[in-house]
Formats: C-alpha cells, structure tokens, sequence
C-alpha cells in the first residue's frame, strides 16, 4: 500500500534520515522505533508531505506522491495524527470530528460521526464540549477520530502515548488494536518500544536516520539488541 | 423538562432585518434633525466599524497581526477617489450615486488584489515578523503614493500636496447599508466551511494541514478578504473627506483600527462594532477637556487592558434571536436553551 524506497531528507546541512526504505502492506500494523531524534517524525512528515526528500520514492496506492501537496494527499487516503495530539482547542468535540471531514463530502460526514462515536464512547458523552477542557487521553482519541473522518485508507499515528498516564496508554493501545481489527492499515511511530510492538505485525527499528533492524514484531521483542536497547531488559 | 422554544431560522433572518430596518430609519430621521458635526461623527463611525471588522478576519479569525491595514484603506481610498473624478462623465449616464458605489467596489477589488499579492509573501512568516512585514508594506504603499506621480509624468495621486476636490458622496445612507452588508456578509462567511477552515488554521496549523485544508490558500483568502472590506471603507473615507494625503494613512492608523480590534475581543464581531464606536465617540466627546484628551484615552485601553485583557467582549457574538430565546424562555419558566457551540 505505501512503499518508500531510499528516502534521504535534511534539515538544512544535517542528514537527518539516510537511504531509509520501507513497505506498509494492507490490513497491516507496521511500527517505526527508535530513540529520540532517530528520525521517526521526519519520515512520517516526509510521506506526509510536510518535508521533501531529495532522493528515492514514495508510492501510495500504486501512485508516486513525493510531489503531493499535503492537502491532497489526505483526499488521497493517507490520514495522519500528528505528534502531541494537536486538536483545535477552542472548538467543540463535534467541531473537531467535522473539520476532520473536510476533504469528504457532505452527505457522508453524519455517517462518519456516527462511526467514530460508536467507537469512542467518551468522545459521543463530551461531543458538545469544548475541546481544550478534555482531558490528554480524550485529545489523543479526539485526534484520532478525527482523522478517521477523512476515510484514510492508512492511518499514520505519531507517537500516540506521548504524555500520556500508562493506563490511558493502555486504552490508546486498545483502540489501535480495535482499528486494526476492522482492517484499517495503519503506520504507528512510536517510542514506547513495548507497546508498539506488542500491537505490530512487523517493525522497522531506526538508529540515527538509519535504519538498523527491520522484521516481524514478534522477532523484535525476541531480538537481543532491541531487548538492551530499548525494552529495558 | 419541559420543551425549550427555538426560534427556527428564517425567523432569525426577520427578525434581523426588521432590527437593521428599525435602526436605518431611526439613524436617518437622526441625521436629519442633528446638526452636521454629530451627523459626521456618526458616519466615521460606520466607516471605522467597517475597518475593525475588516481586521478582526486577519487577526481575530486567522491570528494574524497584520499592522499594514492602513495601507489597504489608501489603496481604496485612491482607488475610488481617482475613478469617480476621472470617470465624472459615467455620472451623466447613470448618475453620481451610481458612480461611487462603482467606485467602492472598485476600491474593495484593487485593494483586495494588494491583499493577494502582499499576502502570498507576507503569511509565509506568522506573529512577529507577519506585523513587521506588513508593516513595511503598508509604508510601501504610503510612499508610493506619495511619488508616483514624477515616475508616470502625469498627475495622478496628486503626492504630499493631496488629491482635492472628491465629490462627497458618502452619506449616512450608504455608510450604514455597508456596515450592514460587512457585517453580514464576514458573519456567513465565517459561518461557512471555509469560515471553518480559517479558524482551524488560528487554532493549529498543523493540524488543520493533516485534515486536508489548503492552509496557504485560506490564509491568503482570508487576508484578501479583510484587505476588500478594508478599501470600501478607504472609499467611503475619502467620499466623506473630500480630500486624500498619503500621510493620513501612516502606520499610526494601522494601529488605531488594530487598538479598535483588540480592545473589542479578538474574534467578537460585537466586539469590535462596539469598540470603534466607542473609540471614536470617545475623542469627540472629550473635546472639552482638550489637553486631557489623549490621556484619557490611552488610560482607558490601559484599564481595559488590565481588567479584561481578551477585550470587551472575548470572543463572545451576539445573536438578537438568541437573546429573544432566551427572553420567551425565562418568562415562561423555562430554562433557557443551553447552545454548546456558544460563543462563535
């Protein structure tokens, strides 16, 4: 479904992500992880298009998208949560889930709400409330909600435990888990090593812009060197 | 509970429209009985709400801090300054009247081209440096029209010794069916999907991004969009004036109508309807303190400031229908419809 094939991006003169290669296949859960400031933003902001590469190729649903303006890709089906949930504050719950919407027509944005509602219980009890009064953990599941209102055909989520109390963690997780069951495909950039690949069907683990191991997630969690380096055993 | 009475919406438009209809006719029967001194105070007034409504789309529904709006006003001033002189003969076709309202529409569209071609440079950087950028800008335009003149060879703006002789055309009339239009037609648009847009992109740019909002797009809209309405009120300025210097748009203006803004509520359309009003009543009504005049003013944004620094009104809007509402409501024991979505 996405494949990105030898990425190199800068930051002005830093060589930020190296020959980074990857593939997200349908239906799948693939995680990206790695320490602080291995390069797991700048990749999902690269297929995101907020960042350009200088070399290789991005290819979303059989289409080259390295010269997609953001915008469009999101009515392409590539929907993305960005790092530190990044709800509009001052609106309402409901406000939010619609602005969600916005690349979709009018006819299916009810549906949609319904859709989301049914799977956040919490976001439905507080849809009149102004977002800025949630609390961390119903932002994150608002982010969320909000980009599955775009229809996305890949959900990239960066970095969904990012402040978040552990038992919160655990729900985000859940929720994961729960899309990931109805066949959403979806690309999780995360930090907290445990709980990515506890969710993951494969894992690309990144060190400097590069990346140092990839394989299935049960392979991970076996691996000695990911073991020492990130899983804290 | 009992069923709460909602006033359905075209019942909202009445309503409006018989307000805006009771107030046309009272303003008019007013400015025909006062003598000309409060008949013009009224009419800078319709012109300086124009302005802050104009500026609150940039600052108070985008968050931008543009300074340059003065700059958007002289191009409209000009504009419709120099087409109605120069095309003095339309005036035997279809009338004056006619002419000048030709004119601010003319003014609203050049202006609003400033705002796009300013704007595409100008909202790349956000905050501090958009305030300076279109700061610079505004002084651009000053300049220009104050030498423009020796570079095309011919008498155009007329530079520091001022375009004389504009017909005056602006009437309590046409001053007030603008305000009411202004106020209408940026109060739908904000209402409307792309109002959306514009507000999502104050709140989080990013995320209004990963939605799929063209964020440049709408910025520049929005910005085109307060610079249109900003050069009909330069229009209706200089018809009331009946004389332009480039000097009177000077960056000082700029921060008089973003004082108008802020002390309204960024965001509060009421806000800043009743800020210009009271702001420029306020230096009239004090005329009798002469020396004292200026001091008093800048005490109150102070206190203001200091007391209620979201301004006035924060970012509450006013809806008479929604008022009525809750007016029905209460007197029929009922507790009043609670509207969630509140404040815009």
């Amino acid at each position: 479904m996405l494949t990105v094939e030898n990425i190199n991006v800068y930051y002005g003169n830093i060589h930020a992500i190296k020959d980074v290669s990857f593939r997200v296949k349908k239906g799948e859960i693939v995680t990206l992880i790695g320490a602080n400031g291995a390069g797991k933003s700048t990749i999902l902001n690269t297929v995101s298009g907020l960042l350009r590469s200088r070399t290789g190729s991005i290819t979303f649903l059989d289409e080259a998208v390295d010269h997609v303006a953001p915008h469009l890709l999101v009515a392409k089906g590539l929907a993305q949560v960005p790092e530190g949930r990044r709800v509009f504050l001052q609106m309402t719950v409901e406000e939010n889930l619609e602005m969600g919407a916005f690349t979709r027509p009018k006819s299916e944005v009810d549906a949609g709400l319904q859709d989301v509602y049914s799977r956040f219980e919490r976001l439905k009890e507080r849809r009149k409330q102004v977002a800025g009064t949630l609390s961390g953990g119903e932002q994150q599941m608002l982010a969320m909600g909000r980009a599955l209102m775009s229809k996305p055909q890949l959900l990239m989520l960066d970095e969904p435990s990012m402040g978040l109390a552990p038992l919160l963690v655990e729900q985000i997780f859940e929720i994961i888990r729960e899309l990931h069951q109805a066949g959403t495909t979806i690309l999780l950039v995360e930090q907290n090593a445990q709980m990515a690949l506890s969710v993951a069907d494969r894992a690309y683990v990144l060190e400097t812009g590069r990346v140092a191991l990839e394989g299935s997630a049960q392979e991970m969690l076996n691996n000695d060197q990911v073991k020492k380096a990130y899983l804290g055993a | 509970m009992k069923k709460t009475i909602r006033i359905p919406m075209p019942v909202r438009y009445l309503i409006n429209f018989a307000l805006l209809a009771v107030l046309l006719l009272t303003g008019n029967f007013l400015v025909n009985i006062v003598d000309r001194y409060y008949a013009k105070v009224l009419m800078l007034i319709g012109i300086n709400i124009i302005l802050a409504v104009s500026l609150n789309i940039a600052t108070g529904y985008l968050g931008q801090l543009p300074l340059g709006h003065a700059g958007f006003m002289s191009v409209g001033a000009y504009t419709c300054s120099i087409f109605v002189i120069r095309a003095s003969f339309l005036t035997n076709y279809i009338g004056e009247a006619a002419t000048f309202w030709l004119g601010l529409l003319l003014a609203g569209i050049v202006s609003a081209l400033f705002g796009v071609i300013i704007g595409i440079p100008a909202l790349r950087l956000r905050g501090d440096y958009l305030a300076i950028i279109t700061l610079g800008f505004g002084e651009i335009i000053r300049v220009i029209l104050l030498n423009i003149d020796s570079l095309l060879g011919f008498e155009f703006t007329y530079g520091a010794s001022g375009l004389k002789n504009i017909p005056k055309n602006t009437t309590f009339l046409n001053v007030f069916v603008l305000v009411a239009l202004t106020c209408a037609l940026v109060h739908t648009m904000m209402k409307s999907r792309h109002g959306r847009a514009v507000l999502s992109i104050r709140e989080n740019e990013i995320a209004a991004e990963a939605c799929g909002i063209k964020t440049t797009y709408y910025k520049t809209l929005a910005f085109s969009v307060s610079a249109f309405f900003a050069g009909i009120a330069g229009g209706l300025y200089a018809g009331y004036l009946g004389i332009l210097n480039p000097n009177t748009f000077g960056f000082m203006k700029s921060i008089e109508i973003l004082v108008m803004v802020v002390l309204g509520g960024m965001g509060s359309m009421l806000g800043s309807v009743i800020s210009a009003t009271v702001l420029t009543v306020l230096p009239e009504a004090l005329r009798g303190f002469s020396d004292y005049r200026m001091v008093t003013y800048s005490l109150l944004l102070i206190i203001v400031m200091i007391f209620k620094p979201t301004g006035l009104m924060g970012a509450y809007d006013f809806s008479l229908s929604r008022l009525l509402e809750k007016g029905i409501n209460v007197m029929g024991g009922k507790k009043p419809v609670k509207k969630g979505d509140g404040a815009k």
